[in-house]
């Protein structure tokens, strides 16, 4: 614990020193290069699970240098710790601009984005993260919804049901008085219409 | 001076508004009309002496008098006029008093306008009314008071909260508060049926304009809302399901549910006792949401402590929950209903569908936004829902909701064959589905937005016939395409304003199909001179500038040339700017548009700007215009439904009054 | 002003049908609504807690002190190990402006108490690890410092921004909160009484 901590502060100021210079130089990036990361990165978020996605990454001995897309990548499911329901990737304050250097840092020492969030978790807690962990109590509180939707799902099943039960009787005894043509007539549509037209 | 005579306006406005409540229960007790009426001109009487405390705000704002803790809060002598007007409801004390000066204005017309017909509901709505306004008035007048002195006077202001200067950030509140206030009065029209016993649909007709007008303006606030935060909170979207935002979301969807759920009633004479929780909630629901907007309980660990007026609230809630459901539970027999739904393919039976969807939305919303809350109870954590969950968990939702907006219309009251449906669902399925393999032909693979397109465009056939259903059959009449549908819209702006509304929420749900699903990003660092390039895009930077701007601003501002395939279309400026006296930063982006995408510019500030070098964020947001354009087509809709039409409303008032003598029809 | 195709109503259809009674749908949804709202407003009241005071006993927690801080040479320790000992809670972050009035004169305090039964701890809340680390070097702070893991300690102490400093006493009563930056002599003032205190007992 104690020497990584020591491994990512070193990194931390080697990548910070170096800042200006850690971007992508741009005039030996052809514009398809931009193109391809971009339908990777658009790929990576849409067709492959995030759990895949993770797999993708390969551990990287020396630093290597990290793109603002990906620091943005890793920063868009986490939310700022200080300021109010700012996902860390928009968030312009100082102290966000400084998370996602260290951010930067760590992919560039070779962490996954779970690592990443695993640290903002140890750090600042589940609140830190856009998608709350599904463990113990937080699991049931996550579920709730689910069970809400359902229950009412049985609620409404039950009542239908038990209407369509009723239905035959409704129709033969209620109906007989008022509920007339429920089979409408083919060309209903228009002449329901053209009547609604005349008689009002 | 000024601002004792507005205090004094308010604490009179609080006590005429008891007055107001006690003399059309008394009158309505012994019956002597003349003691409700006396109510009545008392409720009437609240508006001016409202109006007459904000003016007495506004006039101190207007004067830098800085002796109001309120005006040193949210003004400051270099602010410009309309923002010294407009910081009324800038804070909390302010927002609070402009609340109650709407609600006043409304319960004013109410019982100007709605006395002859409704003769019996009068004391009860008086008292309904009144009830909301001595607790809002009183949280004014000594809880969040605006008229709040300092002790020493300060020679400055501390200005508004920049966040709130953008001309949207000045329309977006009074509107929402506007939806707000308008579900006070079908609640307390529910209350009076319920305390009557006047258990028919009278009560439903009679606010049916109302509900849609306040239904309208939580509608356009909701709109404004997430146009005034693509424009200014730069970060390429409209919409984050911030606790605020659902918190105004919430009261929307429970009205929604409510407007469609009442033709059940007025048509069939069913779902009583659900129209009546469903007006509780949704009033309740706005009541939360003043609240949750105004203490920002749910965003911040501490606003609840710091808040005095939170447990007022929550008390004020519960009070009025419990005194709608000891009513609801008294009269369930009369609420009860004989008629049954015959069959699962009818009109009523889709109506509920509608209801079950909305509901189930607003569960997940409810719950996903009070989440924190309810962790920190269970595991002294508070834990945080962000907007990728919401997404996950309302979208398929929210999709079958668009297609039942689709079918729903063509079903009839009481039972329609399924042969029928299919046969009318047939052919525009098929052309759908045509429709959505050319987009997939033409390179879209994502099967989320496939899928959501041909529900989306499926809908948007169906209703489209049904518009030409109804014209066709009165050009048989010989009348032209456009006078046909003239003339089909008037007869019955109701059906015909729904489908309108219906269309602005699909071309709206194309919108955010697009910017969801195929949103691109990057960003970048460039060098002066240097250039990006993304898809067809290509944006060059021409450097950077940095100036001071009005009040304590510092404006950085970029300078960048976009290029579509290689030809220039616009010279953008994004910028960041930074209110030097407080330290917020804002960064606000520049944008390319056209009906298809946004090419969307911002200046990020995370990274040190100079003259030479800057990093930019850059989005394409396909299809964002769509959004927009559907809001407005919304609103349109909207406004066809609920305009008047003198002639029915002479009819429906006569159907009222018979209905209010009992004779029924 | 409703639908206009309407075939008319007639209120007696299904008469003597369903009696109006309490259904298990019905009750179970007044119970659904009345619990979210019970839910929902003791989650309110719990939300309220505020910061415990003078005269209560301090929430106990556990430190993992940054690199090259330690106490008794340990590189955690929890607030029950200091009982006997006087503990200056100080929670800080590095971009707080006003924790940089204090920071010299918690570290000289620091010293003055370094051989009493005193504790200097800072916390560090809701901050960035490398700008932590940072700060503590700007200021030559060499008492134990430590980050909020998972902002607990903050949360247990509901503290309502920082710097904010708690004055422990040796039976692990609070004595003294102070909100916003410290005064030198009024903190050499509760400390001297707490040890006093302490001494008599």
């Amino acid at each position: 614990m104690k020497e990584e901590r020591n491994l990512i502060l070193e990194a931390y100021f080697v990548v910070r020193k170096r800042q200006p210079t850690t971007h992508y130089p741009l005039r030996t990036m052809s514009s398809r290069f931009i193109v391809l990361s971009l339908f990777l990165t658009m790929f990576a978020s849409l067709l492959v699970l995030p759990a895949a996605a993770q797999d993708v990454e390969t551990e990287e001995p020396v630093l290597r240098e990290v793109s603002d897309d990906e620091v943005n990548e890793v920063a868009k499911d986490l939310y700022c710790p200080v300021c109010e329901n700012t996902p860390l990737d928009v968030c312009p304050t100082k102290a966000c601009a400084d998370w996602r250097e260290l951010i930067r840092t760590k992919l560039a020492a070779g962490e996954t984005k779970q690592d990443v969030f695993d640290y903002f978790v140890l750090q600042y807690g589940d609140s830190a993260l856009a998608r709350p962990p599904k463990t113990g109590i937080n699991f049931v509180l996550w579920l709730l919804p689910f069970i809400a939707v359902a229950l009412g799902l049985v609620f409404f099943a039950r009542y239908m049901k038990g209407l369509r039960q009723d239905d035959p009787e409704t129709v033969t005894s209620a109906s007989g008085v008022q509920d007339v043509s429920p089979e409408p007539a083919p060309d209903d549509y228009s002449a329901r219409v053209e009547q609604e037209l005349k008689g009002k | 001076m000024i601002a004792d005579l507005g205090f004094f306006a308010l604490v009179i406005a609080f006590g005429v508004s008891i007055y107001a409540a006690v003399a059309a229960w008394y009158g309505n007790r012994v019956d002597e009309p003349r003691w409700v009426e006396s109510g009545r001109n008392a409720v009437i009487l609240v508006f001016p002496l409202v109006a007459l405390s904000a003016g007495t705000i506004i006039m101190s704002l207007l004067n830098n008098d800085f002796s109001i803790e309120y005006v040193w809060r949210v003004s400051s002598i270099d602010m410009p006029t309309y923002l010294k007007v407009t910081s009324l409801w800038g804070g909390q004390a302010g927002s609070l008093l402009f609340w109650n000066l709407l609600l006043a204005l409304f319960a004013a017309v109410v019982m100007m306008r709605k006395w002859r017909v409704d003769r019996e509901f009068m004391p009860y709505v008086i008292i309904v009314i009144s009830m909301t306004q001595v607790f809002f008035l009183g949280i004014s007048a000594f809880i969040e008071n605006p008229f709040t002195r300092m002790t020493v006077i300060p020679p400055d202001g501390n200005g508004l909260n920049p966040l709130l200067r953008h001309p949207g950030m000045i329309i977006h509140p009074p509107m929402l508060y506007l939806g707000f206030v308008g579900f006070v009065i079908p609640y307390s029209f529910a209350m009076a049926a319920l305390l009557t016993n006047k258990l028919d649909d009278r009560w439903i007709r009679t606010t049916r304009r109302w509900t849609l007008v306040a239904w309208l303006f939580l509608s356009l606030g909701l709109i404004l809302g997430g146009r005034w935060a693509y424009d200014v909170l730069g970060w390429g979207g409209y919409w984050a399901w911030d606790p605020v935002e659902n918190a105004s979301l919430m009261p929307w969807l429970a009205g929604t549910a409510f407007l469609h759920s009442v033709m059940i009633q007025e048509k069939r004479n069913m779902f009583k006792m659900w129209n009546m929780f469903l007006i509780v909630m949704t009033y309740c629901l706005v009541i939360l949401g003043t609240f949750v907007v105004r203490s920002g309980v749910i965003s911040s660990v501490h606003s609840f402590a710091q808040s005095a007026i939170g447990p007022f609230f929550f008390a004020f809630i519960v009070i009025m929950f419990l005194f709608s459901a000891y009513w609801m539970t008294k009269r369930r027999e009369d609420l009860a209903t004989e008629n049954q739904i015959n069959s699962f393919l009818s009109r009523e039976a889709a109506f509920l569908y509608n209801n079950f969807l909305i509901m189930a939305i607003l569960a997940v919303v409810f719950l996903f936004t009070y989440y924190p809350i309810f962790s920190e109870l269970f595991t002294g954590e508070k834990g945080f829902v962000g907007a990728p969950v919401y997404e996950q968990a309302t979208a398929p939702l929210f999709a079958a909701l668009l297609l039942l907006m689709g079918v729903a219309p063509l079903t009839m009251w009481y039972k329609t064959s399924a042969k029928r449906l299919e046969m009318s669902l047939l052919w525009p399925a098929v052309a759908t589905t045509v429709i959505v393999g050319v987009i997939f032909a033409l390179g879209i693979r994502y099967w989320a937005a496939l899928l959501g397109m041909w529900i989306v465009i499926f809908s948007l056939i169906l209703t489209l016939i049904e518009f030409w259903k109804g014209t066709r059959a009165r050009m048989k009449r010989g009348e032209n395409v456009l006078t046909a549908y003239g003339h089909l819209l008037s007869r019955n702006r109701r059906r015909y304003g729904g489908y309108w509304i219906h269309i602005g929420v699909l071309v709206m749900a194309f919108g955010i199909i697009g910017t969801e699903v195929f949103q691109q990003q990057t960003q970048l660092n460039l060098q002066n001179g240097e250039s990006l390039t993304m898809g067809n895009y290509e944006m060059v930077f021409n450097g950077v500038e940095r100036f001071p701007g009005p009040d304590d601003l510092l404006i950085t501002e970029a300078d960048v040339d976009v290029f579509y395939n290689g030809r220039f279309v616009k010279n953008l400026n994004p910028r960041t700017e930074l209110y030097t006296r407080t330290g917020q930063p804002m960064t606000i982006p520049a944008a390319r548009s056209t009906i298809s995408e946004d090419f969307y510019v911002l200046l990020v500030n995370w990274e040190p700007t100079s003259s030479t070098e800057a990093t930019f964020r850059v989005y394409v947001n396909p299809l964002i215009n769509w959004v927009w354009a559907g809001g407005l087509i919304f609103v349109i809709g909207t406004l066809i439904a609920a305009w008047p039409d003198p002639r029915k409303e002479k009819v429906a008032e006569a159907k009222r009054e018979r209905m209010a003598l009992g004779v029924g029809d | 002003m409703t639908d206009t195709i309407q075939p008319t109503e007639n209120p007696t259809v299904g008469t003597e049908k369903s009696k109006p009674k309490f259904r298990v749908t019905t009750i179970l949804l007044w119970v659904a609504v009345i619990g979210i709202l019970a839910l929902v407003g003791w989650g309110l009241i719990n939300a309220n807690k505020t910061r415990p005071e003078a005269g209560q006993t301090a929430p106990g927690f556990t430190v993992h002190y940054f690199d090259g801080y330690e106490w008794e040479n340990a590189s955690a320790s929890t607030l029950e190990e200091m009982k006997g000992k006087v503990v200056v809670l100080n929670f800080w972050a590095s971009w707080c402006v006003e924790c940089r009035v204090e920071a010299d004169l918690l570290e000289q305090a620091s010293r003055q108490y370094a051989n009493e039964d005193v504790v200097f701890l800072g916390v560090a809340y809701a901050d960035v690890e490398p700008n932590s680390i940072e700060y503590l070097k700007e200021f030559g702070i060499t008492y134990p410092n430590a980050p909020d893991l998972g902002t607990s300690i903050s949360s247990d102490y509901e503290i309502t921004g920082v710097p904010e400093t708690f004055f422990i006493g040796k039976d692990g009563v609070i004595a003294n909160v102070v909100i916003g930056p410290v005064n030198g002599p009024a903190m050499m003032n509760t400390i001297n009484t707490l040890l006093a205190e302490g001494g008599s007992q």
